[in-house]
């Protein structure tokens, strides 16, 4: 019988991404209602001296794939390599980071696995001994509830969301031959180009200062920038101010763009339209700064101002400086 | 160049989305059914492929009567032809039995290339293309935002947090597109009569094979959870405002 909550814990340039955290708590969480262990996946190439790191959040036992062809992550050789190990121990539960990499990887494990996964989580539940993963759907509209009929069942959980706790184990590390047969790795990674203008990554951003077409320009965004640098904060926009050629397209928040789950989001000039709250409604407070007392964006605003925004936002910018000084 | 787009009918983004009663899912009286935007950028970058290398595309799509609408749409677009899955076993079907049904009529085709939106807007589970990758036995490129083809070499572009990746691989193989590749024509109304009588193959899923059993299931649609109403924040001093809100992030969010 699949026994056991298992985890992918996703590496970028030989460190854990925060999610991977957050993904080994939320697996904990449901090993304890279990009475089961939690076991990590640990992919990648030199990284096997960071497996027992996983330990501290509360992860029994890390099996590692260290191998050339794991660095950097590529389809193919991803699934191939969690698909070993896992057909081999058969896990109950598999659960995933809902990020670039997790998403691609986990509905290429749908295939190789023959099981169920439910997209984007933002709560997981036992009931009668099974797995209920809860995600929106619809935009947010409404949220459904996902039962399992094979196994492993497979949730991405969304960053962000879920708490990280610390919670020791004994993160014992086991390695493993990913069994990788080069004839079958058809992709390749031919460049990563990072964005180093020392931009913090929107999906990754503990705070998201956003403007949309109430910005008026390009050039306005300065005022939003200045703000963002006094916070730590990242700059993301709607699709208005997208599609006006104001911001790139991977700064657009919304369904037709990222979705975000930071802890504050600051929404200024953005009249609040269900596609943009499909990205930022799991935001855990929301502030809007609008002129306009009837936009929508601030039925989900947890504090709200109505006014200009050229005249609150460099004062908001002013308050915080001082308060965070 | 053989050149397939899988196409599905969602809702129209500007749906009011209504939970049943008996949370057994939602209403879908007076809903407006429209192309997932995502399949629109598939559609159009298969065509604009066909017009660089020759060849032709065909339109996939699972689902009920209603759905030939969108096959036609597609159609009008300029793709030559269309194949129509169905099967009332195959409505709400979870994606690894949609993928299941895709690969079974996609075998049967000739296919250098297959294009699937990253993620449909209803369900946005975000699945299909790859499980139809994995089933098929291909490579899958997921999120491009840029796609060259040279002979059968493939190199495509995609943003991943942080930077921008470049993936080579080689046809055939799916690719899942993403806002950003392309701008999706419109049909023309020449367009519209032409898709009138271009070819759409119906089957069900006995004809292509396929025995429904779902791996994931919506046991449950609920209604979002409430929400607290917020506070606005009263005066006319945009700085005094400003004030109060930096000490509420602070002091009552603590998110500051
Ligand atoms: C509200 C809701 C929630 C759901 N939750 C889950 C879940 O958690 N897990 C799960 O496994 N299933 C779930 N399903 C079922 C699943 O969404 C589908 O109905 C199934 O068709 C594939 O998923 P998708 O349409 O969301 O595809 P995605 O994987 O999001 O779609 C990606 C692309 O695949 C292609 N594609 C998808 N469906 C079709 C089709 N019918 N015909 C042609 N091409 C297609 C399109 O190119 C599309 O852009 C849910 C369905 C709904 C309506
Ligand atoms: C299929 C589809 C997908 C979509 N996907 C997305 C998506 O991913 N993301 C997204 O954002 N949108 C998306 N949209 C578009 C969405 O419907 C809205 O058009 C868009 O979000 C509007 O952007 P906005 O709020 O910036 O602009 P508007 O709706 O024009 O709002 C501008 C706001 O600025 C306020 N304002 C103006 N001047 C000032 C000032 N000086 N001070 C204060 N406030 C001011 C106005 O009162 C107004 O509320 C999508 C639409 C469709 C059909």
């Amino acid at each position: 019988m699949a026994k056991g909550v298992w985890i992918v814990a996703e590496v970028r340039d030989g460190a854990y991404r925060k999610v991977s955290y957050e993904i080994a708590s939320a697996a904990r969480k449901l090993a304890d209602e279990l009475g089961d262990e939690v076991c990590a996946v640990l992919c990648g190439s030199g990284i096997e001296g960071k497996a027992a790191e996983l330990g501290k959040y509360g992860v029994d036992k890390v099996y590692v794939a260290d191998n050339a062809a794991l660095d950097p992550y590529t389809t193919d050789a991803h699934a191939a390599a969690v698909a070993k190990i896992v057909k081999e121990k058969d896990p109950a539960i598999l659960l995933m980071a809902a990020s670039v990499q997790g998403k691609d990887l986990s509905a290429r494990l749908v295939g190789k696995l023959a099981t169920g996964l439910a997209t984007d989580c933002t709560g997981l539940k036992i009931e009668g001994g099974k797995l209920i993963a809860v995600r929106p759907m619809y935009a947010g509209k409404c949220f459904g509830e996902v039962a399992f009929e094979a196994t492993p069942a497979m949730a991405t959980l969304r960053p962000n969301v879920f708490p990280i706790v610390e919670n020791a184990k004994a993160g014992a590390v086991e390695k493993y031959d990913p069994a990788l047969d080069a004839g079958q790795l058809k992709t390749k990674v031919a460049e990563v180009a990072k964005d180093t203008s020392g931009k913090i990554e929107l999906t990754e951003a503990n705070i998201i200062v956003s403007g949309g077409r109430g910005m008026k320009g390009p050039e306005n965004y300065n005022i939003l920038e200045d703000l963002a640098k006094v916070l730590g904060a990242a700059v993301g926009a709607s699709r208005a101010a997208v599609d006006a050629g104001w911001r790139p397209v991977t700064d657009q928040v919304g369904q037709t763009g990222k979705t975000v789950s930071p802890n504050l989001y600051i929404a200024c000039g953005i009249s609040g339209a269900i596609q943009h709250l499909a990205g930022m409604s799991s935001s855990k407070f929301i502030v809007a700064i609008n002129k306009d007392p009837e936009a929508p964006i601030f039925q989900r605003a947890d504090y709200g101002i109505v006014d200009d925004l050229f005249k609150v936002v460099p004062e908001v910018t002013a308050a915080a400086k001082k308060i965070l000084a | 160049m053989n050149i397939i787009a899988c196409v599905k009918q969602v809702p129209d983004t500007e749906t009011l989305i209504k939970v049943k009663p008996d949370g057994s899912g939602i209403v879908e009286d007076g809903i407006k059914w429209v192309m997932n935007p995502y399949d629109e950028f598939g559609v159009e970058e298969a065509l604009k492929l066909k017009e660089k290398l020759g060849g032709d595309v065909t339109i996939v799509s699972v689902g009920p009567a209603r759905t030939m609408e969108t096959i036609r749409t597609a159609l009008a677009m300029g793709a030559e032809k269309g194949v129509h899955i169905d099967d009332p076993s195959l409505n709400g079907a979870d994606a690894y039995t949609t993928a299941q049904a895709l690969a079974a009529v996609i075998k049967t085709l000739p296919h250098d290339i297959i294009f699937c939106g990253q993620r449909a807007i209803d369900g946005d589970v975000g699945q299909v293309g790859s499980v139809l990758a994995e089933l098929l036995g291909i490579p899958s490129v997921t999120l491009a935002l840029k796609l060259e083809i040279a002979g059968t070499a493939v190199k495509a572009q995609k943003a991943i947090e942080g930077a921008m990746m470049t993936i080579e691989t080689s046809l055939p193989c799916v690719i899942t597109t993403q806002k950003g590749l392309n701008e999706p024509r419109y049909a023309s109304l020449p367009g519209i009569m032409k898709a009138k009588k271009k070819p759409v193959d119906v089957k069900n899923a006995a004809a292509i094979g396929v025995a429904a059993a779902a791996k994931a299931k919506v046991a449950k649609t609920v209604p979002p959870p409430a929400r607290a109403p917020g506070k606005i924040l009263q005066g006319d001093d945009p700085a005094l405002k400003a004030q109060e809100l930096v000490k509420l992030l602070r002091e009552e969010a603590k998110v500051i």
